[in-house]
């Protein structure tokens, strides 16, 4: 039982890093219908911001975090700029395309700048653990974690439901012409989505160096699919689905470890994946939309 | 013999009825036109007939050759194959291919040769490939598009792409032929000529007609029955001359004045 | 009367597919074939194409089977796959096991069609589930399930693990690699200028209007996915053969992007294209290659712009003709010279 439960907080911690970038995905995906797999490499460097803002500028955790958060926002807006703006009426096969091949820049050109060597993150937030019941120790980065992911996710609902750009974000996901010909300016919601979701991501890398210790530029591809299919699983383009899907991925895969090999453990995304798309396409919160004949 | 019985049919998405109850028979060798106002579900009912929708309720009895079958739960394909080709509302030609190529795969079911002719090339194979593109131009010729043959779909001026696409439709060698607005968007001379052609294809080919149409002038001019939807509900049946008379259906279009016939 | 009508009417002698011009072309293409074959295999011997060029024959040949036959499923039938590598680790490991079981000559052959066949079975498997899906949804199908393969071959002993697999007894040399590569290439294009070809072309341009002509998209998609696999399960076997040594990272998500990037820089639908952009980037790889992370960050520049410049690749949907050829490159060469000639 105790095993149980120290499985279920270590997914938690995982699974609001997954919720994290799945956000950006959702949203990116909700919006203009491409999935953005440069994604995962905002996280990345997300992390590797936050070291260097730690250990070269000797800053603490908070001031990190915001710059990081800020940095990723910026570079998810450039990226929209030059790479996805151009695409934007071309075939999805294009897009996508366009999209890896963001990622492998990304990721190569880090390997250049920095090296190919795993980088191990400086103590910031002191190693704290409490043992509230025999057998479960909880450290107080996860608690960081969790608490970090609930606030951001928290003033995200607040801005897509509370404020005008938020309803100018649902407008364009739901029909982009006609939220064009409502006087809603396209081209900024999409950007102010794009920051955003590269934000979040940002966030999530730094915490993942705080708590993981090792960063290295290819660590965003593999959390970056998770990350994903969480966003698929909870309903690509639905918010509350993104954090759903993040923790289920990420409490399903820490039990599998735990429980059975750690091995197959990279498998279990990949068949909730497969399982979700047969089952249900649209996502555990997602609506059924045929296409008009 | 009636050649299709729609019976109680009912065709509903989550909470929305698209079609409820609807019951429509027809005999062979009718022209019958399925007339309503927009959003009425007269082509949920072709999406329906032809299996892209399955009904939540009801049947659909399909007659040809002395053999009823029941078409419910059949895929799109195999409708075709039973005898049912229909156009669309949006064109849907295959724009990028060739005004040939559009007709060639339209008759890729009489096709026999498997995959070793084709991997191969076995003189079976050139044979059929000869016949098909025969059966291809000549069907091309009857429509006066045999000039274009090499075109590319969409290139063709919207007059002749429409022909096209009832063309590709007769090349599938149909009994029953849905055609859904054909003459949209066409000005009254083409749509004389449409009316023409839509004529003459129904005593030349022997088919029966389901017509939907939007242009009164066309529907009075060449149905002999029709059929008149209204929120997915049939609300009148009968000949052109007592759907004009008839009230519920005036209503349904204008609140209160006839359609222009 | 419609049967009277079109027993009257006669195609025009210009549409008859006579046989005297057909053997010759053929003729023709046989010679070119066997000319090149002979022309590269002297080369080789008189080791003007050295050790290390051979390689990159050889990465050429292996690249273009996988392109060919990767566009034949996204390319000509549409249906995204973002898991062509995955088929290529089946052929590459059966057959590695089986000449590495049974070192003969003949085993090599066997191991060749048992890897294609395997890979060609699991092609079904992975097209059968995933054939209501659309679009990206399609790709991260595809992309999963490679995945799944690839963990799967990670964490089984006989298959040597994440360590793979070494000293596999090497058979493929270039006689084997070119000849497989033309059938290939024969084979797939076989088949698209087919009524089949046609009608896994019409599942491309529109599913729902294919259906209503009769053509089952369902039974033209799984036959897309499995041949493309039997090739690729080639391709993979020739590979082992050929390198001697393979692990699970070989035949990844990044190996599987290679090859579509082959396939849309040459344009999806044309097979020439596939051939022509095997062969540029391979070169362009090989030739940085010393330069490894630079490579790939010009690979993702370039990929990025031909995207915003030029999608549809080098070819876009036509294949290659040497007229056409000519023609542009004229039309070009006059629009240069009226440039210039401009500012002077």
């Amino acid at each position: 039982m105790a095993q149980f439960l120290q499985q279920l907080i270590n997914g938690l911690s995982l699974g609001s890093i997954y919720a994290l970038i799945a956000l950006g995905y959702t949203m990116v995906y909700g919006i203009i219908k491409l999935i953005n797999f440069a994604h995962g490499d905002i996280y990345m460097i997300g992390a590797y911001i936050g070291y260097a803002c730690i250990r070269h500028f000797k800053l603490g955790f908070i001031p990190s975090l915001l710059i990081s958060m800020v940095a990723c926002s910026l570079l998810g807006f450039a990226i929209e700029k030059i790479a996805y703006k151009p695409l934007r009426n071309s075939t999805r096969i294009a897009a996508l395309i366009t999209a890896i091949g963001v990622s492998l820049f990304l990721e190569y050109s880090t390997m250049a700048i920095v090296g190919a060597t795993v980088k191990t993150y400086p103590e910031v937030v002191k190693t704290v653990t409490f043992t509230p019941i025999e057998g479960v120790v909880i450290n107080i980065q996860q608690i960081f974690i969790f608490s970090v992911t609930i606030i951001l996710m928290v003033i995200l609902q607040f801005i897509v439901h509370k404020t005008r750009i938020g309803k100018a974000m649902r407008a364009v996901s739901a029909d982009k012409d006609a939220a064009q010909l409502m006087g809603i300016n396209v081209d900024s919601t999409i950007s102010f989505t794009f920051a955003i979701g590269s934000a979040l991501a940002g966030a999530a890398g730094i915490l993942v160096g705080i708590y993981y210790n090792s960063i290295n530029p290819l660590m965003g591809i593999l959390p970056g699919l998770r990350a994903f299919i969480a966003a698929v699983f909870g309903g690509i383009g639905i918010i509350p689905g993104a954090l759903i899907g993040g923790l289920t991925i990420g409490i399903i895969e820490t039990v599998v470890s735990g429980y059975a090999s750690s091995l197959y453990k990279d498998a279990v995304a990949f068949a909730i994946l497969i399982l979700i798309l047969l089952i249900k396409p649209s996502g555990l919160l997602g609506k059924n939309t045929r296409e008009k004949v | 013999m009636p050649i299709l019985t729609m019976n109680n049919v009912t065709m509903a998405f989550g909470g929305l009825a698209a079609l409820t109850n609807v019951n429509i028979k027809l005999e062979k060798g009718e022209l019958v036109g399925l007339i309503g106002p927009n959003g009425a579900g007269k082509t949920t009912v072709f999406n329906v007939l032809t299996g892209i929708y399955t009904p939540t309720s009801g049947t659909i009895e399909y007659m040809n050759d002395n053999t009823k079958t029941v078409i419910n739960n059949l895929k799109p394909h195999v409708i075709s194959a039973l005898g049912i080709a229909r156009t669309f509302q949006n064109i849907r030609l295959f724009k990028e291919l060739t005004v040939l190529d559009n007709i060639r795969i339209a008759i890729h079911k009489d096709v026999k040769y498997g995959m070793a002719p084709t991997f191969l090339r076995l003189p079976s194979f050139f044979k059929e490939e000869q016949s098909l593109l025969d059966n291809a131009y000549k069907l091309l010729k009857i429509f006066n598009l045999d000039s274009k043959k090499d075109e590319l779909a969409k290139n063709l001026p919207y007059g002749e792409q429409r022909r096209l696409e009832i063309a590709r439709a007769l090349a599938t060698k149909p009994s029953l032929l849905l055609l859904d607005e054909p003459a949209a968007g066409m000005n009254p001379n083409e749509t004389a000529e449409l009316t023409e052609l839509i004529k003459w294809i129904w005593k030349e080919y022997g088919l029966t007609i389901l017509l939907i149409e939007h242009d009164m002038s066309l529907v009075m001019k060449i149905c002999e029955r029709i059929y008149v939807l209204d929120y997915g509900m049939v609300i009148a049946e009968g000949t052109p001359e007592e759907i004009k008379n008839n009230k519920r259906v005036v209503e349904a279009y204008l609140g209160g004045e006839a359609p222009d016939a | 009367m419609i049967d009277v009508m079109m027993s009257e009417i006669n195609t025009p002698e210009a549409m008859n597919s006579a046989k005297y011009p057909r053997k010759f072309t053929l003729l023709k293409k046989i010679l070119f074939i066997v000319l090149f074959y002979g022309i590269i295999q002297l080369l080789i011997f008189l080791n003007v194409i050295n050790a290390y060029y051979q390689v990159t024959l050889a990465m050429i040949c292996i690249n273009i089977i996988l392109a060919v036959s990767l566009n034949l499923i996204t390319g000509f039938t549409g249906q995204f796959s973002l898991g062509h590598a995955g088929f290529m680790s089946i052929g590459a490991y059966t057959c590695a096991l089986i000449t590495l079981n049974m070192d003969t000559p003949f085993s090599f052959i066997i191991g060749l069609i048992a890897g294609a066949i395997l890979a060609a079975i699991v092609g079904l498997l992975i097209g059968i589930p995933t054939l209501r899906l659309k679009g990206d949804y399609l790709a991260i199908a595809t992309l999963g399930l490679a995945q799944i393969i690839e963990i799967i071959i990670r964490n089984l002993d006989f298959t040597g693990g994440p360590r793979g697999l070494a000293n596999i007894p090497q058979y493929a040399n270039w006689t084997w690699l070119f000849l497989f590569t033309v059938i290939t290439v024969v084979i797939i294009s076989n088949f698209i200028n087919s009524s089949h070809g046609r009608a896994c072309i019409s599942v491309r341009e529109d599913e729902i209007a294919a259906e209503a002509v009769g053509i089952n998209t369902t039974k033209y998609k799984v036959l897309a996915f499995i041949i493309g696999a039997f090739f690729a399960g080639i391709a993979g076997a020739l590979y082992a053969s050929y390198f001697y040594y393979i692990k699970p990272d070989l035949f990844g998500f990044l190996k599987s992007i290679d090859i579509l990037v082959i396939v849309v820089l040459g344009g999806m639908g044309s097979i020439s294209g596939s051939i022509l952009a095997a062969i540029l980037l391979v070169i362009i790889s090989t030739y940085l290659q010393s330069f490894a992370e630079f490579r790939m960050i010009i690979y993702s520049v370039i990929l990025v712009l031909i995207m915003i410049f030029k999608p549809q690749g080098l070819m876009g949907s036509s294949e290659f003709s040497l007229n056409r050829f000519i023609q542009e490159t004229r039309k070009n060469l006059q629009k240069l010279g009226q440039k210039l000639h401009k500012v002077r």
